[in-house]
């Protein structure tokens, strides 16, 4: 029974980061506007953190390079677990239109574990929030991961 | 000795769960104010219950202890006030709470913890010498620091301490770390600190310092409700104006800077508690 408040708990509180991994930032204004009355995000209990430490579900828009993928790799592992991955636009899940660049190394799920694709250029805000709804899912499915 | 037992134990679960409900209300009704719907009620529960259950990353073993120092401290607080003890001990309790909030943000090595934790300490130093003059003037009215002499009054508090109440006001305003006092950490949209304070407490111990800090809210709201004890209505119809003038100063004022902070605390609070100090003194 405990297992199940959790999981709901989970379901019901997911905080998010928002990581600009070079996008062009047509898919960041789309993430921040989830956050604006239009959307309004925290009816689902979402809270943009900021901090890694905090957060549940990792949002990251744009290519990924050689510069940026430690950084990446760096916020991935300094959240706790469980954690969800949401990879948003077309430069976040294959690399978009900067792919064949030589200093691209791709998509997201190059450097860390993509729970859920959200396509797009840009994404629109419904689609982000589809793609947070379906990461919230996943957690049903992380909840017998040990994260002791 | 059971009453004192059932008392206790009232305390300890309903002090947490008052301040968790106000906060659940505090974000609605702040989510109506910006035209939005807002999270469900319970959303603060919901964000416990998820912390305590996610992995625990220990920055460093005080930090840790600092986290359960701070929720015992908080505990103890309320518990003491629904005892009617005395009220200059619970303010000294709930002050090494605070203290010890701020020490373990200071133990980790985060720049944003540090300044959260620099910030936390000045918003301390504004509030602390306010909140023992309020005491004071209840000791100058009653002719004594305990709760029970206050319950013994047959007039409401409130009528004879008018400008300590609103210097009350304006701990809880920095206590609550509403704006334009939200200096150290935030409950908004994360500022030029992040997280501030409390960036570095994660999961389970985030968790516990967001328990404490609703017992922290039950604490002052009961202090507030002790200027009207003579009517159970009355208290309750002060607490929530009070509350409800503290969310709408917080939608409606922006975040200042912490010299400002001292100087309008200080300046205004000292000025406002002289005036209704002096006022009982020369009665």
């Amino acid at each position: 029974m405990f297992e199940k408040i959790l999981t709901r708990a989970r379901m019901r509180s997911p905080w998010m980061l928002h990581f600009d991994c070079g996008s062009c930032n047509g898919c960041d204004i789309e993430v921040l506007a989830c956050l604006t009355p239009v959307y309004d995000v925290e009816r689902f209990g979402v809270v943009n953190t900021g901090n890694p430490m905090h957060a549940d579900i990792l949002l990251v828009t744009g290519t990924v390079n050689h510069r940026n993928r430690n950084v990446l790799r760096n916020l991935y592992d300094q959240m706790p677990g469980p954690k969800v991955v949401v990879a948003i636009g077309a430069c976040g899940l294959t690399g978009g239109i900067f792919r064949q660049a030589w200093n691209v190394v791709g998509g997201v799920d190059r450097v860390i574990p993509v729970d859920v694709y959200v396509p797009g250029c840009p994404a629109k805000p419904e689609a982000i929030i589809d793609g947070v709804v379906m990461g919230l899912e996943k957690f049903m499915e992380k909840q017998h991961v040990d994260i002791s | 000795m059971i009453r004192h037992g059932i008392l206790i134990a009232a305390a300890l679960i309903f002090g947490p769960l008052v301040g968790g409900l106000i906060s659940g209300m505090d974000r609605i009704l702040t989510a109506r104010v910006q035209s939005r719907i807002g999270p469900p009620l319970l959303q603060p529960f919901y964000d416990v219950i998820k912390l305590l259950g996610k992995e625990k990353v220990v920055v460093n073993v005080w930090q840790a202890f600092c986290a359960n120092a701070y929720l015992t401290a908080a505990s103890i607080a309320v518990v003491l006030l629904c005892l009617r003890s005395d009220l200059l001990l619970i303010l000294f309790i709930q002050a090494v709470g605070s203290v010890f909030l701020v020490v373990g943000a200071f133990s980790s090595t985060s720049p944003y913890s540090q300044i959260g934790a620099h910030r936390e300490l000045l918003q301390m130093l504004c509030y602390e010498p306010l909140l023992i003059l309020v005491a004071v003037g209840v000791y100058l009215q009653t002719g004594s620091f305990r709760i029970a002499a206050v319950h013994a009054l047959h007039q409401p508090m409130l009528l004879k301490l008018p400008f300590l109440f609103l210097v009350l006001g304006l701990v809880l305003t920095i206590k609550l770390r509403k704006s334009p006092f939200d200096l150290s950490t935030s409950h908004h949209a994360h500022q030029e600190l992040v997280k501030g304070l409390l960036t570095d407490y994660s999961g389970p111990l985030l968790a516990l310092t967001e328990i404490a800090h609703w017992c922290d809210t039950a604490l002052l709201l009961g202090f507030c409700s002790l200027f009207w004890a003579t009517n159970p209505i009355g208290a309750l119809l002060l607490v929530a104006v009070t509350y409800l003038m503290e969310i709408w100063i917080d939608n409606v004022c922006a975040r200042m800077n912490w010299r400002w902070m001292l100087g309008y605390g200080w300046g205004m609070g000292m000025a406002l508690s002289l005036v209704n100090l002096v006022w009982l003194y020369a009665r």
